[in-house]
């Protein structure tokens, strides 16, 4: 099997999702900024009267970073989801664009490399919000959009292999409810993952939002450990391995 | 004459299912080619296979010297497709599908913002410039997916079936424009299962059955060659018997069948048919024409 492989064509998806995007752009930010506004009012400050402190700081200030991390995991997902797959199934746009000398490889990274675009916006969008209720303690938080393109690039690729697999739109149901959702809520977001038991712990840890929420937190208020690092690798490896993953599968998909 | 195009033994087969079953062609420089067949004889998949879409089992193909296979990106980009699908761009309006698809072409933005202006004009569609593509009429979206394929000013243009579904309007709003565009030298491949659309058009047909070539040449060579020039049609009550079938074998009338009409493709009188029991008035004497081909050589109709 020879490695598949895209070309620097891949930008003209990514151009025109772009296109796109500007012209919704008024019905596509509000949503951004809306949703983790009410959970942060709701969890910071309504549950979070009652919960106290988390690891020595408020709950709200434990809960930020995980949000900027979450909700840029959900729309680099809902991008090579939903998104991928209107416009490869019911749109046919594919069909259109691998007509032209851009192959199904270069639409494929091209769409990843939007559902990363799309990660960094929320990202920027969501840091100004935390950033307003007073949650970034460090300078270090300039560095976390990059994490926003990491997360969207590994979120895009691992969304991406699922889309080419899936024999429906409705099968995604198995995706949110399986994998994304679960996700969202042992990812160590909303409570220390060692407030589990220690397998459940170790589990958790292999759950690709786990790092991310992490990196976020760490540079956010500026707290950093070696196994930053680690994490980091195991993020890397991941993306590439279902980046590579998903144009096999697409090209299997489409190329028949 | 050059070939543009040069394919030998194509052979396409999806898991078990044969939909190219080894065809032989070319399509010379500045030619307008047809295939001519009815759905499932594989023309879609022959048109695939010379624009890349679809990998080859086996055989050659060649475009403009170009292997398929190995120069795919070369060769997509002196070619301009217009899919029997509409899949022009939802999410953007008339001008920008024609924009974004210049880009896919890398032309510089100068020069695409010119072209989709002739473009636009070519098939009148200006007024629809801002208009978004749901707002389009059949004929309209067809004629833009035609402009698209023309973006890039392709050396050879390819249209699955460019008229389906249009009314008679439309379709020859249609056949106008790619009459002129033939006139520039452009070389064209058309599929369709319209008869009057591959006479008007094409300068030689290739009839397609099941995977297979039955027969090949220009529109009124094959009329002439494959028929006596008339065609008496019968229109009967019911399906023929076998006695008025074995009768017309005997006194060797060529004749096809299609449920209740029987289609005679030798002259006779009409004593002689009025004596197997066939009434003068339900007999209907018309020129042969490329339908008439497809009849004879399958024993089916087109479409």
């Amino acid at each position: 099997m020879a490695l598949p492989t895209f070309s620097r064509r891949s930008f003209r998806v990514w151009q025109r999702n772009r296109d796109v995007f500007l012209h919704l752009w008024r019905a596509e930010t509000v949503p951004v900024f809306a949703e983790p506004i009410f959970i942060l009012v709701a969890m910071g400050w309504g549950l979070g009267g009652y919960v106290g402190s988390v690891e020595g700081q408020s709950y709200l200030f434990f809960i930020g970073p995980g949000i900027v991390a979450s909700y840029a995991m959900f729309s680099a997902i809902f991008e090579c989801t939903y998104g991928t797959y209107v416009r490869m199934h019911h749109q046919r746009t594919f069909d259109a664009i691998i007509a032209t000398p851009l192959n199904i490889e270069d639409v494929i990274a091209g769409e990843i490399f939007w559902a990363a675009t799309r990660s960094l916006i929320t990202t920027c969008a969501i840091l100004i919000v935390i950033a307003a209720f007073g949650l970034i303690t460090s300078p270090w938080a300039i560095l976390t959009p990059l994490l926003g393109v990491l997360g969207g690039l590994m979120f895009g690729a691992i969304s991406m292999a699922v889309t080419s697999i899936v024999p429906s739109i409705y099968s995604y149901n198995y995706f949110f409810t399986l994998f994304t959702t679960p996700m969202f809520f042992f990812s160590g977001v909303f409570f220390p993952l060692s407030s589990l038991p220690e397998v459940v712990q170790k589990a958790a840890w292999f759950l690709p939002l786990t790092p991310m929420v992490n990196m976020t937190r760490a540079l956010v208020q500026g707290r950093f450990h070696p196994g930053l690092l680690l994490e980091l690798l195991y993020v890397l490896a991941v993306t590439l391995v279902f980046f590579l993953l998903s144009l096999y599968g697409m090209r299997k998909r489409l190329i028949k | 004459m050059s070939n543009m195009i040069e394919g030998r033994g194509l052979i396409k087969r999806f898991d078990g299912l044969t939909a190219v079953a080894g065809i032989d062609f070319h399509v010379g420089n500045g030619e307008l080619l047809g295939f001519l067949g009815p759905n499932g004889a594989g023309k879609t998949t022959t048109l695939k296979m010379i624009y890349c879409a679809v990998p080859l089992t086996e055989g050659d193909l060649q475009v403009d010297g170009m292997q398929v296979g190995g120069e795919c990106r070369r060769i997509k980009a002196i070619l301009g497709v217009a899919p029997q699908e509409e899949n022009l761009d939802p999410d953007l309006t008339v001008e920008e599908n024609l924009r974004v698809y210049a880009r896919y072409f890398d032309l510089p933005k100068q020069v695409a913002r010119q072209r989709v202006l002739d473009l636009l004009r070519f098939f009148q569609l200006e007024e629809k410039a801002k208009s978004h593509i749901e707002s389009l009429s059949g004929g309209m979206k067809r004629k833009l997916i035609i402009a698209r394929a023309l973006v890039n000013q392709p050396r050879i243009l390819i249209l699955d079936e460019p008229t389906v579904g249009l009314d008679p309007q439309s379709r020859h709003s249609v056949w106008q424009r790619l009459t002129r565009l033939r006139s520039q030298g452009i070389t064209m491949i058309i599929s369709t299962h319209n008869m009057e659309e591959a006479a008007y058009l094409c300068d030689r047909v290739i009839v397609m059955h099941l995977g297979r070539i039955l027969a090949e040449g220009k529109p009124a060579d094959l009329v002439n060659q494959h028929t006596e020039g008339t065609v008496t049609e019968v229109r009967l009550d019911a399906q023929p018997g076998a006695p008025l079938l074995k009768e017309l074998a005997r006194r060797q009338i060529a004749a096809v069948h299609v449920e209740d009409v029987l289609y005679l493709f030798t002259q006779v009188e009409p004593d002689v048919l009025q004596g197997m029991g066939i009434p003068s008035a339900s007999l209907v004497q018309r020129p042969a024409n490329l339908e008439d081909v497809f009849l004879r050589l399958t024993g089916t109709e087109l479409a």
